[in-house]
């Protein structure tokens, strides 16, 4: 892919997820806007560094069919880090996010070319099995999604089958943590029997990190967490997010510069899928270097 | 007058009903200029005559037909000698069929005395009259309509809303079809039923251990009455029908679940179809196939590993029915298994799943209850079927669960019993309607819990 | 970050075991799917390796002399009463001469088919001038010869376990070597009704019995599922009543085929006392039996139908009806047609409720109206496939590859129209 071709810009990638099937009109808008996303250099501005990084991403490509959905793409992500990626519907950052656990080897007509190492080893490696990759890189999703098992049973799956607990006693600890470290267990701790699809959505999206976290990961992948959420349930996700990115490192996808400013270290603004800028928080919404950018986080792109 | 003829002559009357119609209406507002002034397009005045033409003379003609056989033979048998119209109802019944055939023109078991020869001559007559009759009145029904419909005409009739409640009663009644043939289906079954449990208790039927519907020709002959217990019957349909699902629930199940999970988007392409095609494939040609390939192929297994099998095992049977069945089950798991969020494969994979733990741990029992309502389809479907069982597994009412034994089942026996000649009144002939009830309740029990099983599965995830 | 090592020991050490059982779970799918395909394969190579033979027909070559002193002994011909078959006789004892004895002359007869005499009566019957000619005529032979000729029967095996001797295999062969034996396409297959003779059995009467009977079930059974898709679609309040129908039509498409025989033996034979074997109560019972098929397609195809489409009509000042007859109906006819064919082929392929109606008679003839006795084409797979002759088995799988064939067409023909209505709304 060279530079001209970035004048040529490829549609948006298919709809990975719903949100971004539901909202066509940013990428409308986009489409009308040539000369702009002519100024879109390859290079991302701001820092793609972390200070300690555990996964790093380099010159990553995906390609749905001949969609060439993300471009180039190189970025850092620290240990126990927050970092939120936003841009507009179908920029790629939920792509982004699924290639960091291979949750895009899941789609057929998938395909990754570039390197993103976990600790040093590169994931694509043909003898890294995906199993055993997506238990050190857990993933939340948009809509809440329970199992339709009992409460205790959704914490307990990821430890039953990966074989963490040698008895019972043992898995019971590990749900009965999981679901402490998710502020859940005092409000389910009496109705473990019951099925997880009755709780409320907000409680549900808990469960689904106390599942996730029941498996004891490294690295937390977040994708829109909140976006099925009432206002009251998205800021105790947040308070729990802050907690948890004392253990984990977090990559959040989010539509809300609010949430991305609130929870995260560092900002990815993503655009058409081509990384434009990188940089702590602060910075980015302060002193946005790129064009694109500060049209995004002011409100002209969305 | 064939009615053939009649009825296009009915359809030329309305064809011309319209025009006339159509124009009387234009006239009546002064010429095509004017259309405006009627309540109605002008050709809703020209079918609003052609309905009044045609439908009364089809109500006629249809009501015409179903009377007139039963008129002319009373008519007929009024004119027999008294020696002759005073015979039991049965042997008035034959005499008569002797009259109808001879009249046809056919060959008849007894020969043709004069008495019969008058009588025939006597049936073709009054048929003719008949026919004369029907097509004056019908041609006259219809004239009368067309007429009565024409002096209605005047620009303020609401011939559009006449012409629609029209329409709107044929829809109905055509949905309504769906009702009058379960309602004829239960009282045809139904009504033989009853006649079959007079004569043969209901409990002997049910939990009798014997059957042997054979009876004697003559009634001074020993064992004259037959033996209905159909209890073998029901053990053999569902030994059959286990083998069955064994096969297909199985294979049927994996199936789906690799379509669905595994295959590429080509081989999905190309296998999809190909099952569709075994499901297209006539019951008369499994059953062909069962009975001249798959049985002996059965027994020489069967040989070979040192089992005895009968050449008309229900083995065979079984196995080929389980084949045809695979396609009915996996296109309803495959649809239960789609009809799950993708939200949970994903939450699944994304927790270091495997796919067939995915699969088997989070994906199957979400479906559970969309496969179980399929499977049930499927029992209800093997239980029903005919050709295979009637080609393949023989008549022996045996009472076994060895499935390398000849079997026989429900569906095998009303075949049997109804097929061939027949006399309506003997146990034989009604039992295969206490048999066909039998069927009819069990199946539809598993219809109605297996559609409603899937439809509320659907509806949880819609 | 002791803890967060053991648990990836121990996600690893699960691993191996967790591979081989993915490994065998995907093995075990790839296995079922395999199931019906193989069957599919098996079942359609021997029926072709069965079936494709009886398109072909042994036939000898006779020189028949028409001779008048045998037809017409008096001066005055009379079909139904000459000895066609001693014109026959005669023909075949001038090509093998050495035949003598009484036995061996009535073996020698025994290798023609009886349909020969037929074959000259009906030669006769249109040109009475050649009457007095020698004739040299391909007349079919018997449908053991036939079966020999083919290789179904094995020469090799014991006289007493096959049907034809060995003097008969004899003859049969000098007839091959002096070129008057040859196997030319099976004609009386596509020409004639059934017959106790294989060799002069054909499914014409089951063809054409099938056909009147789609025609009626046709021309009930599709405008009265039209109708009904269109009043539940369209029409029907939300009520009791219209849920009956709808659990009604979903359950009918699940009865046993065979009630609805039991239906029609009631009520069309012995309430309406219709005829018996005609096609007409096989029509009306494939017609009750085939509605809810159509009925449920017709309805998918209305329901694919936009709703904007309606809204816009109604805008403009139509009545419902005119909506549904002008706008609805035409674009959802191809889905609607789609449902007849697959629903037309689903009655093709029915045979248990015809057992019920009498359809399963030895009938000949073949049938002109739809009150004649008729018989259907998988019916007759199912009355031959009974047959014990060997020749029989064979026709049996020819006829099976026609009702196969046909339906192939109607499918095609549905697959076809699906992919043309396949629109982007």
């Amino acid at each position: 892919m060279t530079k001209a071709s970035t004048e040529n810009p490829t549609p948006p990638p298919p709809d990975v997820q719903e949100s971004e099937a539901v909202s066509t009109r940013g990428a409308a808008a986009l489409a009308e806007m040539p000369e702009r996303i002519s100024e879109l250099g390859r290079e991302t501005v701001g820092n793609i560094r972390s200070d300690n990084p555990f996964m790093v991403a380099e010159d990553v490509n995906v390609y749905y069919g001949d969609n060439h959905a993300i471009q180039h793409v190189s970025l850092e992500i620290g240990k126990k880090e927050v970092i939120a990626l936003i841009g507009p519907s179908g920029c790629g950052k939920s792509t982004f996010l699924r290639c960091l656990n291979r949750m895009n080897d899941t789609i057929e007509t998938a395909r990754v070319t570039g390197n993103i190492t976990l600790d040093g080893k590169d994931i694509y490696r043909k003898e890294q099995d995906p199993v055993a990759l997506r238990a050190r890189v857990g993933m939340v999703f948009q809509k809440p999604n329970p199992f339709p098992k009992s409460i205790y049973d959704n914490v307990a799956y990821g430890p039953r089958i990966h074989g963490l607990a040698g008895d019972r006693a043992e898995l019971d600890n590990i749900v009965h943590t999981s679901l402490e470290r998710a502020g859940l267990l005092k409000e389910v701790k009496d109705r473990m029997d019951e099925p997880g699809t009755s709780l409320s959505g907000g409680q549900q999206q808990r469960l689904c990190i106390a599942r996730t976290i029941a498996v004891d990961p490294e690295v937390i992948l977040m994708d829109e967490p909140c976006s099925a959420l009432d206002p009251i349930a998205t800021a105790r996700i947040e308070d729990l997010m802050d907690e948890l990115c004392e253990d984990y490192a977090i990559v959040i996808v989010t539509h809300s510069m609010q949430q991305a400013a609130r929870v995260s270290k560092r900002v990815a603004y993503f655009h058409l899928g081509l990384l434009v800028e990188v940089d702590k928080t602060d910075t980015i919404f302060t002193n946005p270097q790129h064009k694109l950018t500060e049209d995004y986080i002011t409100g002209r792109i969305g | 007058m064939q009615s053939a003829t009649l009825i296009l002559l009915l359809g030329f009357m309305a064809t011309a009903a319209f025009f006339i119609g159509r124009g009387r209406s234009l006239a009546l507002v002064g010429g095509p200029g004017h259309g405006l002034a009627l309540h109605s397009l002008p050709g809703y005045y020209g079918y609003y005559v052609a309905i009044w033409v045609v439908l009364p003379a089809l109500a006629l003609l249809s009501a015409w037909v179903l009377l007139e056989p039963k008129l002319i033979v009373a008519l007929v048998v009024n004119g027999l000698p008294e020696a002759y119209r005073n015979l039991p109802a049965g042997e008035l019944n034959l005499l008569v069929n002797n009259i109808q055939n001879l009249a046809a023109g056919d060959v008849i078991s007894v020969a043709a005395d004069d008495m019969l020869q008058d009588a025939a001559t006597l049936f073709n007559a009054y048929a003719a009259k008949s026919r004369q009759i029907l097509a004056v009145l019908a041609l006259g029904v219809a004239g009368l309509g067309g007429v009565h419909a024409w002096r209605l005409i005047n620009p303020d009739l609401r011939a559009r809303n006449r012409v629609e409640g029209v329409i709107r009663w044929f829809l109905i009644a055509a949905s309504s079809i769906a009702i009058f043939t379960t309602i004829g289906i239960v009282l045809s079954v139904l009504f033989e039923a009853i006649r079959f449990f007079q004569k043969v208790p209901v409990t002997e039927f049910l939990f009798g251990l014997n059957w042997s519907p054979q009876t004697a020709i003559r009634a001074d002959q020993v064992g004259s009455s037959g033996s209905f217990g159909a209890v073998p019957l029901f053990t053999g349909t569902m030994l059959i029908t286990a083998i069955a699902m064994v096969v297909a629930v199985p294979v049927g199940l994996m199936t789906a679940i690799y379509l669905a999970e595994y295959s590429s988007a080509r081989v999905r392409g190309v296998a999809k179809p190909l099952l569709e095609i075994l499901a297209g494939i006539p019951t008369v040609v499994y059953g062909f196939f069962a009975a001249l390939t798959v049985a002996p192929w059965v027994r020489q297994a069967g040989e070979s590993a040192g089992i005895d099998v009968a050449s008309e095992s229900a083995l065979a049977a079984g196995l080929v029915m389980g084949i045809m069945i695979i396609p009915l089950v996996s296109s309803l798991s495959d649809d239960a298994i789609n009809a799950v969020p993708t939200a949970m494969r994903d939450g699944a994979l994304g927790l270091g799943s495997t796919r067939s733990e995915t699969m088997t741990k989070v994906i199957l029992p979400a479906a559970l209850p969309g496969i179980v309502g399929g499977i049930l389809l499927a029992v209800s479907r093997a239980i029903g079927e005919t050709m295979i069982v009637v080609m393949a597994a023989g008549l022996a009412a045996n009472l076994t669960a060895n499935p390398f034994e000849a079997v026989t089942t429900v569906t095998v026996q009303i075949v049997t019993l109804l097929v061939g000649d027949q006399e309506f009144d003997s146990a034989k002939t009604l039992a295969a309607f206490a048999l066909g009830l039998m069927l009819f309740v069990v199946t539809l029990f598993l219809n109605v819990i297996g559609l409603s099983v899937v439809r509320k599965y659907r509806e949880q995830y819609d | 970050m002791s803890a967060v090592k053991s648990t990836r020991e121990k996600v690893e050490a699960g691993l191996p075991r967790r591979r081989r059982k993915e490994r065998t779970f995907k093995l075990v799918g790839l296995l079922a799917t395999t199931v019906g395909i193989v069957f599919l394969g098996v079942f359609f190579s021997t029926l072709i390796a069965e079936g494709s033979s009886a398109f072909k027909q042994t036939f000898l070559q006779l020189d028949i002399e028409l001779s008048e002193d045998v037809l017409a002994p008096d001066g005055e011909l009379d079909l139904a009463y000459a000895d066609f078959d001693g014109l026959v006789r005669t023909a075949l004892r001038a090509q093998l001469p050495e035949v003598s004895g009484r036995s061996d002359r009535r073996a020698l007869y025994r290798i023609v088919s009886v349909g020969a005499a037929y074959q000259v009566r009906d030669l006769i019957a249109a040109n009475p001038e050649l009457l007095g000619t020698t004739q040299s005529m391909w007349v079919p032979a018997a449908s053991n010869v036939d079966m020999l000729i083919k290789g179904n029967i094995d020469a090799n095996l014991d006289e007493t376990l096959r049907p034809v001797s060995d003097k008969q295999i004899g003859w049969v062969r000098a007839l091959e070597e002096a070129g008057r034996l040859e196997t030319r396409f099976n004609k009386a297959l596509f020409s004639n009704g059934d017959s106790r003779e294989p060799e002069l059995a054909g499914i014409k009467g089951a063809v054409m019995g099938s056909l009147y009977m789609l025609l009626v079930t046709l021309v009930l059974a599709f405008p009265i599922g039209v109708a009904a898709a269109i009043y539940l679609e369209e029409f029907a309040p939300k009520n009791r009543w219209s849920d009956l129908i709808e659990v009604n039509i979903n359950n009918l498409a699940a009865v046993p085929s065979i009630v609805f025989g039991l239906l029609g033996l009631a009520v069309f034979i012995n309430w309406a006392s219709l005829p018996r074997s005609a096609p007409v109560v096989g029509g009306l019972v494939l017609t009750l039996l085939t509605l809810p098929v159509i009925i449920i397609a017709s309805r998918a195809a209305i329901k694919a139908v936009p709703p904007s489409i309606r809204e816009a009509a109604l805008g403009l000042g139509a009545s419902q009806t005119q909506v549904v007859f002008h706008h609805v109906l035409p674009l959802a006819m191809p889905g609607m047609l789609t449902g007849a064919i697959i629903g037309m082929s689903r009655a093709l392929g029915e045979s248990a409720p015809l057992l019920m109606i009498g359809m399963v008679a030895f009938i000949v003839d073949v049938p002109a109206r739809l009150t004649d006795p008729a018989t259907a084409l998988p019916v007759q797979i199912y009355l031959w496939a009974d047959s014990p002759e060997r020749a029989f088995a064979e026709r049996t799988s020819a006829a099976i590859i026609v009702l196969l064939g046909f339906l192939l067409v109607m499918n095609l023909t549905a697959v076809i129209l699906r992919k043309r209505m396949e629109r982007k709304w």
